[in-house]
């Protein structure tokens, strides 16, 4: 088993596809008649050059974090949670529900409880499918894919009836109660004499994302339910000798996926919003996947991977002003190749690797 | 509602159902291939929206409109490619290579479409020449005075655009190449049990390629006739997860081709009454919201998926890599 050292494994093969991907979306930058240099120093300093655009940058790592764990979590399991995006969108709903329900005197009250709904809701939208899977064995793949296009009509519903604004002509709801605001960037770091940009959307959820991250580990590589996920996912029959259930694990690590994505609301709605608007997730829930492949499924991967794809998109609307040949859609293509390479194409990239290292065993 | 005026209505939203059942058709089609051959493809989507792009543009650029779907069907070929080179010839994930398209062709379609054309990933609307027409079968006007069947020969059945005809052609010959022929055979063979199929002396690889570019010709046809047939130009993301419904009708008609055409005209069905009629009022009791038709398919999908209705059993080495024992 042993044909290359893990470094290798875990650092160079996500490297080199990484790299692959950044050459094919050059090259289509170049095809667009546009030079791929030029637009690649454009978006890194439109992703770190200021606070603002530093600001951008970890609010959209922060979704990123959230949906790439609810990936990585259900990835260990061999569950491929392709339902993000509606798990998210649901969970905004839950999280909305709680805010609304009372007058909250302060936000470090509003977030618990809006946390619990976020998760209960997101993590109810995850466990149907998981439900079906179990039971009566419908594939959990196109069950929540569905599911993301019956979350869709639900939201429409939702804010087009009960929940809508009556003074708006948009599918929104009222804005929040002041008590639920939760501390930007600006707030929390000015009392230690940082001056953040007031602009960015960053805030307190950032920190809750890293938490989770930590928790994600922790559950993973540190409890008897985490090796259960684990041996589950690798070795179905296995797990099953070994007395571990299958409903239960596929029930419990579909609902901490779906608790997760719901997160991305917390930070999107509670923390930028503050309102529910139909189309919030927008598309967060897919870039989950690239972000769990290129962070290979492990929690430290995914905050560094996170990170790379909330500069990509901070940077993409930044090209917008500086180079209008290019349109900031350029993001999604960079997305794609990356998913492709890293995701679709690793055998292409293993396999020469492997043998590179085989060779150089041998000669030793 | 008078008898005559329900009439109307009715010829009305057939004539939309089969307009809008077309692009599902296409797409459910080049699904069934690809599963049969055991190749998921959750990649309909992009392919199309991949050729709808290429088609509207190709054909505003030169005017000619068989030059754009000649465009469209190779651009969804292509794509079909990196699915197949993925996920053949490397053993990918089938799944993640189908995201991958799909975002792909959402990326590409915009940059592309925005330094073309400099309308916000739009193109120009298409001249005469570069789009699809109706096509007035013969006697539609002289039978139109026949009672009841006049009216639905002429408003229904006539006055489509070419590639409405195909589609319904397309359909007869998916099921007699599948299910008639050695290559359907073998095709379908390659999906359930490739293993018996490589001792057999049949190139599993070459079939399954086989099987991915003829979804990608179909997808490119789907992706045509949305921005040339039903509309006359390309928009964002114009397929609006229409390749999502084309594969829950896929499942809904378990991998078959008459079901197939029955379960996208449903399908279709739903998406001509929210349009035509957004707000169902049953019997003044209570209204069915728009947003409930809508999601029908993906309701009525699920509920197959789990078993109530009838259970939908996919081909058995769908999704699987095929590696040749040595």
């Amino acid at each position: 088993m042993d044909k290359m050292p893990k470094w290798a494994d875990i650092v160079l093969i996500p490297l080199i596809s990484l790299m692959l991907a950044f050459i094919a979306s050059g090259l289509v930058v170049l095809a667009i008649g546009e030079n791929p240099i030029q637009a690649i120093t454009v978006m890194v300093k439109g992703a770190l050059g200021s606070t603002s655009g530093l600001g951008y940058t970890l609010y959209y790592a922060t979704n990123y974090m959230f949906t790439g764990l609810a990936v990585a979590v259900a990835f260990h399991a061999r569950m491929f949670n392709i339902g993000g995006e509606g798990q998210a969108a649901i969970a905004g709903v839950g999280a909305t529900l709680v805010i609304l329900a009372f007058d909250w005197p302060h936000w470090a009250l509003a977030l618990p409880f809006a946390i619990m709904g976020a998760a209960l809701f997101g993590g109810f939208w995850a466990a149907v499918p998981a439900y079906l899977q179990a039971k009566r064995g419908s594939h959990i793949v196109i069950t929540t894919i569905m599911f993301n296009f019956i979350a869709a009509a639900v939201m429409g519903f939702l804010l087009n009836g009960v929940l809508k604004n009556p003074n708006t002509q948009n599918a929104e709801t009222v804005k929040f109660p002041d008590g639920a605001h939760l501390p930007t960037a600006h707030e929390f770091l000015a009392p230690l004499g940082i001056n953040f940009s007031k602009s960015a959307p960053l805030n307190i959820s950032f920190l809750l994302a890293l938490l989770c991250a930590f928790l994600v580990w922790f559950l993973l590589w540190r409890t008897r339910l985490g090796y259960s996920i684990r041996a589950f996912g690798q070795s179905e029959k296995g797990a099953k000798y070994a007395g571990i259930s299958a409903f239960k694990i596929i029930m419990i690590s579909m609902f901490i996926s779906g608790a997760l994505a719901g997160m991305l609301s917390i930070n999107v709605v509670m923390g930028e919003q503050e309102r529910l608007i139909k189309e919030f997730v927008e598309g967060a829930g897919f870039v989950g996947i690239a972000v769990a492949l290129m962070g290979r499924n492990h929690p430290v991967g995914i905050i560094l991977a996170a990170i790379l794809f909330g500069m990509l998109t901070q940077g993409g609307f930044e090209l917008l002003w500086e180079m209008p040949n290019i349109s900031k859609e350029v993001v999604l293509v960079i997305q794609g190749m990356i998913i492709l390479f890293t995701g679709a194409l690793d055998y292409m990239v293993r396999g020469p690797v492997e043998k590179m290292f085989l060779r150089m065993k041998k000669g030793a | 509602m008078d008898t005559a005026n329900f009439f109307l209505q009715a010829l009305l939203t057939a004539d939309m159902t089969i307009r809008v059942s077309v692009v599902l058709i296409f797409a459910c089609l080049a699904g069934l291939f690809s599963e049969r051959a055991g190749i998921f493809d959750i990649g309909l989507e992009g392919k199309m929206l991949i050729s709808a792009f290429f088609t509207a543009a190709v054909s505003y650029q030169t005017g000619y409109i068989w030059y754009g779907v000649a465009a469209g069907i190779a651009a969804s070929m292509v794509f079909a490619l990196i699915h197949g080179v993925a996920s053949i010839t490397f053993r990918g994930n089938q799944l993640i290579s189908g995201v991958a398209i799909n975002f792909l062709a959402s990326g590409l379609t915009v940059v592309i479409g925005h330094a073309w054309f400099k309308k916000g990933g739009l193109t120009p609307p298409l001249s005469y020449e570069g789009r699809f027409h109706e096509i007035t079968l013969p006697f539609a006007d002289a039978l139109r005075d026949v009672p009841i069947l006049g009216p639905i020969y002429a408003d229904v059945i006539s006055g489509h655009k070419l590639l409405v005809y195909v589609a319904m052609l397309i359909v007869p010959l998916t099921w007699w190449l599948l299910f008639r022929t050695r290559f359907g055979l073998r095709l379908r063979a390659v999906g359930e049990n490739p293993a018996s199929v490589d001792t057999a002396g049949v190139s599993v690889v070459r079939y399954r390629y086989a099987a991915v570019l003829i979804a990608g010709v179909l997808c490119g046809l789907g992706g045509a006739y949305l921005s040339t047939s039903q509309g006359a130009a390309f928009g964002k993301e114009m397929t609006a997860g229409r390749g999502f419904i084309a594969l829950a009708a896929l499942i809904f008609s378990k991998w078959r081709p008459w079901y197939a055409l029955m379960a996208c005209l449903l399908f279709g069905f739903l998406e001509a009454i929210s349009n035509l009629f957004p707000n169902i009022n049953v019997f003044g009791l209570f209204e069915i919201p728009v947003q409930f038709t809508q999601a029908l398919p993906y309701i009525l999908t699920v509920v197959i998926l789990a078993g109530f209705v009838g259970k939908a059993i996919p081909p058995r080495a769908g999704g699987e890599p095929y590696i040749k024992e040595r």
